[in-house]
């Protein structure tokens, strides 16, 4: 069976065709680099994502800082995330890279935050 | 319960204009108006010209009170405050059939006492404005341009520091006659009080006329569609450029340059049965596009910033289908009651004069002692777009809001958002902060300045953004937020 | 007034990564002019990940990526002065700005407009119908829901399939909205492919192609929207017409480089990019006035935007020690097959980077460029769209020296 994919590991998104039988990637064609067969065997057995989103800051000169997920998580839990994120709430400063969640649900993905927000003076 | 003198029922250019005059005399006034701001309606809804009057017919009050209007704009305008100039305006023909019309115009014009009009070659007209249509034309010097809805506001807040009261979202639903008066009813359900009433309700005048126990007087929408074009191609106009008039002295779509700098394209004219049906059509649109390069080369779709439409509310006759004059009555079987009805297309530029006549009905009824401190003069906002280099300095310096741009497109700064948000009227309205600025009316309509005018909303006035209003009671512009930050 | 080398209109990523290539090219008396209280630019409301790949071989969000500039701006002592509009520039580089502290006012040698771009409007793109609260620029909603934690609405219709507007389409969701559907005039979405997967197939949202808004009805909040179905020429086709309620219109349907100042400075502009025109030195037609970025030509990536104010800041450090640069004298021609071809002029005598975009998504097409009716370049292309800009390393050795030069695409 021949199924086609758009990668999105970059903003190429090469489409990719892959012969598949016995729910394995046998050949793929259409990618200009490796990871595209390398996304097209996980897309196929448990599709990965990272999602970006923002948290509550108190005291800061923004109310929010953004936050994503510094590694892939199974695309059905997004939501699961989302309301773990929805939760967050830190007090300024925020710091770009400081961990607001780690290993998120015990999915291995943490969530960082992506953005400095300052102090409201 | 609220209890005035006089009540002016609808806050459009003509009840301001009569709860201006009325703040002349000592008398307690009030304006109910069901939006939230002045000038939602048709007011707001036109191209801006204070017309000469040379298409009403001779001795009609359009005619007195458009002459009558236009002569004295200078000092209005000065003592409010209000953009103006006297552009002058070209009325082009291409046919013989134009040139009769317009012929016929200009004679009746000058039965009506309009001065200087005079004929002029495809020549001459290219010397008046380059860039319009036309194989000969009219010129009128005496037409110009204002801006419509900062004429009503300026009105309003005259009237207002001059001791009228606005009450904003207060629809009148009944009208009881009391012993000494009226009793009003409003949809929000308070009553007002009042001994007098003056019905300057628009399109919906014939509803109130017949609450005060006049007759429903029938009437016509006549809708029309308009284009604003970028300021880039308002530096191509200079003078208003009306097609020859019909034979009964209508305009079909005409290109009109604004006070600001842009041009308007429209009216075009139809029948429309909805009352507030201000939507615009893509038929009508495409129309405007056709006829508007007749009256402009420059009508293209890369200076399109927005589109808009009004309606001209006209009283008729039901047998014969005669558009009827304006209409302005006051009578023994109606005491303390001025009605004002049909009035549309050039109310503008009538409304002080039909205000003082509007106000004269009760002056001589009772003679009420002139109000020694009224003041007709009204500041308006000063404007960082219009200050020279030196002025700007020296604002930035006394104010240094005045140095924080919020609308790059006109160059509003902080200061001026922060002024309109306080205006005298309590306006709190997105679009009234739009209209009492410019802010968000450039190219690129808000993109950068409307999160900025929001915040400052809130923020200035200390409300919740569920509770900021785009332009009407339901325009909410928020859900809430996206984090509770309780 | 301040005397500087080269004033930079914009703290965004041109601007950025124009001041620090200048600074280690040698230019020391500069300043950066930003109306925001921060540096950053668009990046600081593009939250979502997928920038930087090219650039840094990983992928951040905006603010990481903006913020990885804003570092090398700091380390460096780079002037700025953020909180202040520019609001004029004249065509011998005098440029003024306002803040709260009074008017800056600046002389500088060279200028690098790097404002970035704005969004189309219902207005320019004319949709009829009611004026209700409830529709939005997706940049707009953008700002709203990232920056200021303010929801726009619950059940939304998106109207154009830019990048922006589906990444709107997946933000929405996540934060508990119903996105109706995606809807795009043109016969094929105009943003990426991967943010047709990752944005919208992700979230079971529905994209139609060939579709767009014929009215919107609400004389409050927004109420519903017609969508009709268009025919070849984009013209609705009557009978087609679906009424969806939704209380939320988000416009996604084009960025316009922002270029009012350049204007105003004299720059001429091209009626492909709306960007000023400029030669392969990215100087306009103003000597001494350089542009890069999103004012030049729209871009599809950050990391090109960068690279782009590099090669620019090169061209102007040659500028401020040479006061001026080789003439270019040869066009670069387009026809219908491009929207637009940034640079305009060339020498024929130097490598630049040559960019543009295919009018319509074309497969196995072949990318020619030609000089007096003889090909000096030829490349085949499996798959090429409008989403993608296209950028070719032109070397000077394939070039005559007195011909203009075409783009053409043919399949």
């Amino acid at each position: 069976m021949v199924k086609s994919f758009t990668c999105i590991m970059c903003p190429r998104g090469c489409e990719i065709s892959a012969e598949i039988s016995d729910g394995r990637v046998c050949s793929v064609e259409g990618n200009v680099c490796p990871k595209g067969k390398d996304y097209v065997i996980q897309e196929l057995t448990a599709p990965m994502r990272t999602i970006a989103s923002s948290v509550l800051v108190e005291g800061g000169e923004l109310p929010l800082a953004s936050v994503r997920l510094n590694r892939p998580v199974p695309k059905e839990r997004i939501f699961d995330v989302m309301e773990e994120i929805r939760k967050v709430k830190i007090k300024a400063p925020a710091v770009l890279g400081q961990t607001v969640i780690a290993d998120v649900l015990g999915l291995g993905s943490d969530v960082i935050v992506t953005k400095n927000v300052r102090k409201k003076s | 319960m609220k209890c005035y003198d006089v009540v002016v029922i609808g806050a459009g250019v003509v009840g301001c204009a009569v709860a201006r005059e009325l703040t002349r005399y000592r008398l307690s006034v009030g304006v109910l108006e069901k939006e939230l701001d002045v000038a939602c309606g048709n007011s707001s809804r036109n191209t801006g010209m204070l017309h000469a009057g040379f298409t009403y017919r001779p001795g009609s009050l359009k005619a007195e009170c458009a002459v009558e209007g236009n002569r004295e704009f200078d000092q209005v305008a000065a003592e409010l405050d209000v953009p103006f100039k006297r552009t002058g305006k070209l009325v082009v023909g291409f046919t013989e059939q134009d040139r009769k019309n317009i012929l016929k115009f200009k004679a009746i014009g000058e039965q009506n006492g309009v001065t200087g009009m005079r004929m002029v070659t495809k020549e001459e007209i290219r010397e008046i404005d380059s860039h319009a249509g036309g194989e000969f034309a009219m010129y009128v010097p005496s037409s110009g341009i204002l801006d419509p809805m900062e004429y009503t506001i300026a009105l309003a807040e005259n009237a207002a520091r001059n001791g009228a009261e606005f009450l904003f979202g207060r629809k009148v639903t009944a009208i009881d006659r009391k012993e000494k008066g009226y009793l009003l009813h409003t949809e929000a359900g308070e009553d007002v009080q009042t001994r007098w009433v003056i019905n300057c309700a628009g399109m919906y005048a014939p509803e109130i006329s017949e609450m005060l126990g006049y007759p429903h007087y029938p009437a016509k929408g006549f809708k029309g569609e308009y284009f604003v074009l970028d300021k880039k191609a308002g530096k191509y106009l200079a003078v208003p450029v009306y097609p020859a008039p019909n034979e009964k002295g209508g305009f079909m779509t005409h290109a009109t340059p604004t006070v600001d700098g842009n041009v308007l394209v429209g009216p075009d004219s139809y029948v429309t049965e909805g009352r507030e049906d201000y939507s615009t059509t893509k038929e009508h649109l495409d129309g405007l596009i056709s006829d508007g390069r007749k009256m402009f080369d420059h009508m293209e779709s890369q200076y399109f910033i927005r589109s808009f439409a009004g309606i001209r509310w006209k009283r008729y006759d039901p047998e014969t289908g005669e558009i009827l004059d304006f209409l302005l009555e006051a009578d023994d079987d109606h005491p303390g009651t001025v009605n004002l009805v049909g009035i549309e297309s050039p109310g503008i530029t009538c409304a002080l004069p039909l205000a003082r006549r509007a106000v004269k009905k009760l002056t001589e009824k009772e003679h009420p002692a002139v109000n020694e401190a009224f003041d007709p003069r009204r500041p308006g906002i000063r404007r960082f777009s219009g200050m020279t280099e030196e002025e700007r300095k020296h604002a930035i310096e006394e104010d240094p809001d005045y140095g924080e741009v919020v609308c790059r497109c006109e160059n509003v700064t902080r200061a001026e958002i922060r002024q309109a948000i306080h205006n005298p009227l309590g306006v709190c309205t997105v679009t009234g902060i739009k209209n009492r600025t410019r802010a968000t009316m450039g190219r690129c309509q808000g993109g950068y300045c409307e999160t900025r005018i929001t915040r400052m909303i809130e923020e200035e006035l200390g409300i919740q953004p569920e509770d900021v209003r785009y332009s009407k009671e339901g325009g909410y512009m928020f859900t809430g937020k996206v984090r509770d930050e309780r | 007034m301040r005397d500087v080398d080269a004033v930079i209109i914009g703290g965004g990523p041109a601007g950025l990564a124009a001041a620090v290539r200048l600074w280690d090219k040698g230019v020391r008396n500069l300043l950066i002019l930003e109306r925001e209280h921060e540096l950053g630019g668009i990046l600081r409301q593009c939250i979502h990940d997928g920038f930087g790949l090219t650039r840094f071989g990983e992928t951040l969000s905006g603010p990481e990526y903006a913020q990885r500039f804003i570092d090398q701006v700091e380390a460096r002592g780079i002037p700025c002065i953020t909180d202040a509009t520019v609001i004029d520039i004249t065509r011998d580089k005098r440029v003024t700005a306002a803040s709260r502290e009074g008017l800056v006012e600046i002389q500088a040698k060279a200028v690098i407009l790097s404002m970035g771009c704005r969004e189309r409007t219902r207005g320019a793109i004319r949709i009829p119908g009611d004026r209700p609260a409830g529709v939005y620029t997706a940049g707009v909603a953008q700002a709203y829901i990232n920056l200021q934690n303010r929801m726009v609405g619950r059940e939304v219709v998106i109207l154009g399939s830019g990048d922006i507007g589906m990444i709107m389409a997946r933000r929405l969701t996540l934060e508990g909205a119903h996105v109706v559907g995606v809807f795009e005039v043109q016969p094929y979405a105009s943003g990426l492919p991967r943010n047709i997967l990752q944005c919208l197939d992700d979230y079971g949202i529905p994209l139609y192609l060939s579709h767009t808004v014929t009215q919107i009805k609400g004389k409050e909040r927004l109420e519903s929207v017609v969508i009709s179905q268009v025919d070849d020429n984009r013209n609705p086709i009557p009978g087609t017409e679906t009424e969806y309620p939704c209380d939320t219109l988000i416009l996604s349907v084009g960025l316009i480089p922002e270029n009012e100042l350049s204007l105003s400075a004299g720059a001429e502009l091209d009626r492909g990019s709306n960007g000023p025109v400029v030669d392969e030195h990215h100087q306009t037609t103003v000597p001494g006035i350089f542009a890069a970025g999103n004012v030049l030509q729209v871009h599809d990536l950050v990391d090109f935007v960068s690279a782009e104010a590099e090669e620019l800041a090169d061209s102007a450090a040659a500028y401020l020690q040479a006061g001026s640069l080789s003439e270019c004298r040869l066009q670069v021609l387009t026809d219908g097959s491009v929207t637009h071809a940034v640079p305009r002029k060339i020498s024929g005598e130097a490598d630049f980077t040559l960019s543009f975009r295919v009018r319509k998504p074309a497969k196995n097409c072949r990318i020619r460029l030609v000089q007096g009716g003889e090909t000096v370049f030829e490349k085949k292309m499996a798959k090429a769209i409008p989403a993608e800009m296209i950028q070719i390393p032109v070397k000077a050795s394939w070039l005559k020296k007195n011909e203009d030069l075409e783009v053409k695409v043919e399949w």
